[in-house]
């Protein structure tokens, strides 16, 4: 074996370009013309389509993909982002297997849904390819509406918003717009830096202004866009990360899964990105899948993902948890760690099998580990933020929250799950109720 | 966005995309859903005269054919016209007419071949504010067996005669309906225009059985072990009405006789090429009947970016656009040369242009041993199988030969000059002339 594969620590350069060119390639490759019709044709076209209202944006797919079938793609983009105005990057990153396409009768009738997620990908990058920006804006309404961050909440209401017609400036912390979408999204979803792209095209609605680098809290306080806005809409997602709390876990090389993926994604040449040998992935969602699978990919040699629960609770799809599979990642279910061990950095972390309630069993085991990600759920940071549900922040119907004026969607709000699609139905839906206000008023 | 609003003899609509006279307009239900889902207009489902209403049969009206993946190509059925009270469609027409005044709103009528019948329903129809009426000459089933429907619409002189009732009768615009089971379909239309018809609409159904029950030995659908040939329609009728639509509108007889497109028209093209061949608009039956009112969403939307790539204004532009180019086939240039050409990165290696060549037409293609396929310009005809029969669309093409290369097939270079049959020398007129 390869003596690059083999070294231990964080190292960089495992694998040669080619192979992480392979690795890292479109997950799934985009439609042609004719795998287009193919796959088009086998829609139903059903009436009150259960695809329909398994989609958060609730897209017409029976009718984008009739008018994919018909010839007209274009028509079918404009079907598909009149309601979800990220439709091309829902289309890379939704988990259809759980949502439009685990609805679809032909998954009950022959197991093998359309393949909506791939159709409407094939209509978006059609549309998106010619330079196409299908909506304008509306007359001025003379409103100026503050959005907190700029993910897919913050940039769907933003762009409704702008189009009904109001201004828009979008506060980000970070200093690219996207949201996870830029940042946090596996690199292998999101090729050819996309979200930067349709970041600008979304933008070309024009009346929306995006302030980088102004963080909420720390460069612009709450009561000044309360004053000097009409309205406010807060789309900031989950900054913080929750801590693991076994003895040992601030030993060097116990990391925060989504800054690795940030930084993943930021990476202009992945050959120079540490990975280490032995990778150990704390948790059970899409953050850990995403993060053993991106270490795999570049060139770790074991790579573990550990979840205290069952497997049927991982919120990760059986989809995801087979592509793991495939990548060469094992699941290890039912245990919880307690202990990291190592002098200075971390050498191996202990687990302790537990039972579905999560109740301790006694019975330990130790995996080496190099470097472990802890992916055990983001929470959200902020004060004077409006009153909370739990950990998020209270929303009633579209996104309305305990202050007047001020509106919330995406991860950051209450309900939902955190996904990017819902993220966007969220924002599109208060930004409807944000222009409805502000037209009564 | 082209703007799609049409008027076809003096009816205005939003869109080109009517409802047909069938069961989609038997009722104000229907028809209220229709303009919700953005139908242009409807035709209303035909009335009879005043009195007790038709019976339909209370078995099984609908018989179908399917394609791949039990796709709906062709449906046929043994209904008749409405079977509600006369009094009930007239007061429902004139509650949706009214609430919709931006649609069209026609209403198909059928009455005995009498003056007097007509004398008395049409006044009764322009009361509820409807913008025209249909003739109903092409029911091929159960009402011809009594006189009317295709039992009129095959003899061309009873069509000239009732469309003058009619229109002396009436100030609403008249539209004729053609039944397509006929030999000839202009007969009927010059015949309706003598009557002074202000339009035309077909096709109609075609007789058909679409299946045959082979235990009980019974056409499809059965009634008690016995079935009646009803009307065929859907997609698979498609090519039989564009070309009676084209025959009307290139003959000098009838040129410029304003005709309503109907025949498996499913998608935005369907209705393009109907309009392109001549039709004002297009009524729609069988594709809503199986996907429901909504897929006149697709219609309006492709119909309308299809202007736009197109530059064309309106509608109105594209109707008959394809006309001029309508010809007899003796009129084909027989020094356009094509040859078939297979693009190796698109083909599958089925070999199904293969087997079509090789069995049924010109031995043309090869196939090497690892399964490439090739066409033999020395043996290609150029006569299209193997591209109908392939199962990737653009993989196969014809490719035209430039004036000067030499077919290999012939040995001849192309002329440069057109050549049909009837300056061909094979052609006895041609030799008798020259002799
Ligand atoms: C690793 C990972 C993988 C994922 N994979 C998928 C997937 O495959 N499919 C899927 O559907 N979902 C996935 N998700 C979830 C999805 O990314 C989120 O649900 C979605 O991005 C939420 O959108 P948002 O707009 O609410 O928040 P975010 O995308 O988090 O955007 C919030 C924005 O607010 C900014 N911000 C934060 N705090 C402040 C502040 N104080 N002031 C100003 N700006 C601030 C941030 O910089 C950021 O730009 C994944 C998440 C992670 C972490
Ligand atoms: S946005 Fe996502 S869930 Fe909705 S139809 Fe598209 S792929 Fe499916």
């Amino acid at each position: 074996m390869d003596a690059r594969a083999l070294k231990e620590g964080i190292v960089s350069g495992r694998l040669d370009a080619d192979a992480l060119d392979a690795g890292f390639a479109d997950l799934h490759a985009p439609l042609s013309d004719h795998e287009a019709l193919v796959a088009a044709d086998r829609c139903y076209f059903c009436h009150d389509a259960p695809c329909i209202t398994a989609c958060p944006t609730e897209i017409d797919i029976p009718l984008f993909i009739r008018q994919i079938a018909t010839g007209t793609p274009e028509a079918a983009a404009k079907t598909i982002l009149t309601q979800n105005i990220m439709g091309g990057m829902c289309a890379r990153v939704c988990p259809t297997e759980t949502l439009c396409e685990e609805a679809c009768v032909r998954e009950a009738a022959e197991g093998e849904p359309v393949q909506i997620g791939r159709l409407q990908r094939y209509a978006t990058d059609t549309l998106m390819a010619q330079g196409v920006h299908p909506f304008s804006r509306a007359a001025s309404t003379g409103k100026r509406i503050a959005v907190v961050g700029a993910g897919p909440a913050g940039l769907a209401c933003a762009h409704r918003l702008a189009m009904h017609g109001n201004d828009v400036v979008v506060f980000d912390a970070r200093p690219k717009a996207g949201g996870l979408n830029e940042y946090g999204i596996a690199a292998y979803k999101s090729t050819e830096d996309f979200a930067a792209r349709e970041v600008d095209w979304l933008l070309q609605i024009g009346g929306i202004e995006i302030r980088n680098n102004m963080a909420l809290g720390r460069d612009v306080a709450m009561a000044a866009l309360q004053d000097e806005y009409d309205a406010v809409f807060l789309g900031m997602g989950l900054g913080g990360v929750n801590a693991l709390t076994a003895p040992g876990a601030d030993k060097e090389g116990v990391l925060d899964a989504v800054n690795f993926i940030a930084d993943l994604r930021q990476a202009t040449d992945l050959s120079t990105l540490p990975v280490g040998r032995d990778v150990v992935v704390i948790g059970g969602g899409m953050t850990a899948v995403d993060a053993a699978v991106q270490s795999k990919l570049l060139g770790a040699l074991n790579v573990t993902i550990v979840y205290r629960r069952g497997r049927d609770r991982m919120n990760a799809s059986v989809w995801e948890q087979d592509l793991a599979a495939a990548k060469g990642v094992r699941i290890i279910t039912n245990a919880s760690p307690v202990a990291v061990h190592g002098n200075g950095a971390v050498r191996e972390i202990e687990f302790e099998f537990t039972d579905d309630d999560l109740n301790p069993t006694g019975q330990t085991f130790r995996l080496a580990a190099d470097q472990v990600f802890k992916a055990i759920g983001q929470t959200l940071n902020g004060d004077d933020l409006p009153d909370l549900d739990g950990r998020k922040i209270a929303v009633t119907g579209p996104g309305r929250t305990s202050i007047t004026g001020v509106w919330a969607g995406g991860d950051c709000a209450a309900g939902g799950e955190d996904l990017t699609v819902t993220a966007v139905a969220e924002g599109r839906d208060a930004a409807e109720d944000i222009h409805a206000a502000l037209m009564r008023a | 966005m082209a703007d799609l609003t049409t008027e076809f003899v003096g009816i205005k609509s939003p869109n080109p995309f009517w409802l047909a006279s069938a069961p989609p307009t038997d009722k104000e239900y229907n028809v209220r859903r229709a303009f919700e889902a953005g139908w242009g207009g409807v035709v209303w489902k035909t009335l009879g005269e005043a009195g007790p209403p038709i019976v339909n049969v209370n078995g099984p009206r609908y018989g179908a054919i399917w394609g791949a993946d039990r796709r709906l190509l062709g449906l046929n059925n043994i209904e008749l016209i409405t079977d509600r009270p006369l009094e009930v469609n007239l007061r429902e027409i004139k509650a949706v007419k009214r609430d919709y005044p931006d649609r069209a709103m026609v209403v198909s009528l059928m009455v005995p071949c009498e003056e007097d019948a007509w004398k008395a329903i049409l006044p009764l129809v322009e009361e509820t504010g409807a913008d025209g009426v249909e003739l109903n000459f092409g029911c091929p089933h159960g009402m011809s067996e009594r006189g009317m429907g295709s039992a009129v619409g095959q003899v061309p002189e009873y069509i000239e005669m009732v469309t003058r009732w009619v229109k002396q009768n009436t100030r609403m615009p008249c539209i004729v309906k053609l039944t397509p089971n006929i030999t000839d379909i202009r007969k009927p239309a010059m015949a309706a225009h003598a009557g002074g018809a202000d339009a035309v609409s077909l096709i109609n159904t075609i007789n058909s059985i679409t299946s045959v029950d082979l235990d009980l030995f019974a056409p499809e659908p059965t009634i008690d072990g016995k079935g009646a040939h009803g009307g065929y329609c859907g997609p698979a009728v498609k090519p039989i009405a564009l070309n009676m639509v084209a025959e009307i509108a290139r003959t000098p007889e009838t040129r410029g006789l304003p005709i309503s497109g109907i025949g498996g028209v499913t998608t935005w093209k369907d209705a393009a090429e109907f309009m392109a061949l001549g039709a004002g608009n297009v009524q729609v039956c069988t594709a809503a009947m199986t996907y429901g009112f909504k897929i006149v969403q697709e219609m309006i939307s492709g119909l309308s970016q299809y202007l736009d790539e197109k530059g064309l204004n309106s509608t109105a532009d594209l109707v008959g656009r394809a006309v001029p180019n309508i010809s007899d086939w003796q009129h084909l240039n027989l020094n356009y040369v094509t040859k078939a050409r297979i693009n190796q990165d698109l083909c599958i290696s089925c070999g199904r242009c293969f087997a079509a060549c090789e069995d049924t037409s010109h031995q043309a293609i090869a196939m090497s041993e690892d399964r490439v396929f090739t066409v033999k310009d020395d043996e290609c005809v150029a006569c299209n199988l193997c591209v109908n029969v392939c199962p990737v669309e653009d993989c196969i093409t014809m490719e035209e030969l430039a004036a000067g290369a030499v077919d290999e097939r012939t040995g001849r270079p192309v002329a440069t000059e057109h050549g049909d049959w009837t300056t061909h020398p094979n052609n006895p007129a041609v030799r008798q002339a020259a002799e």
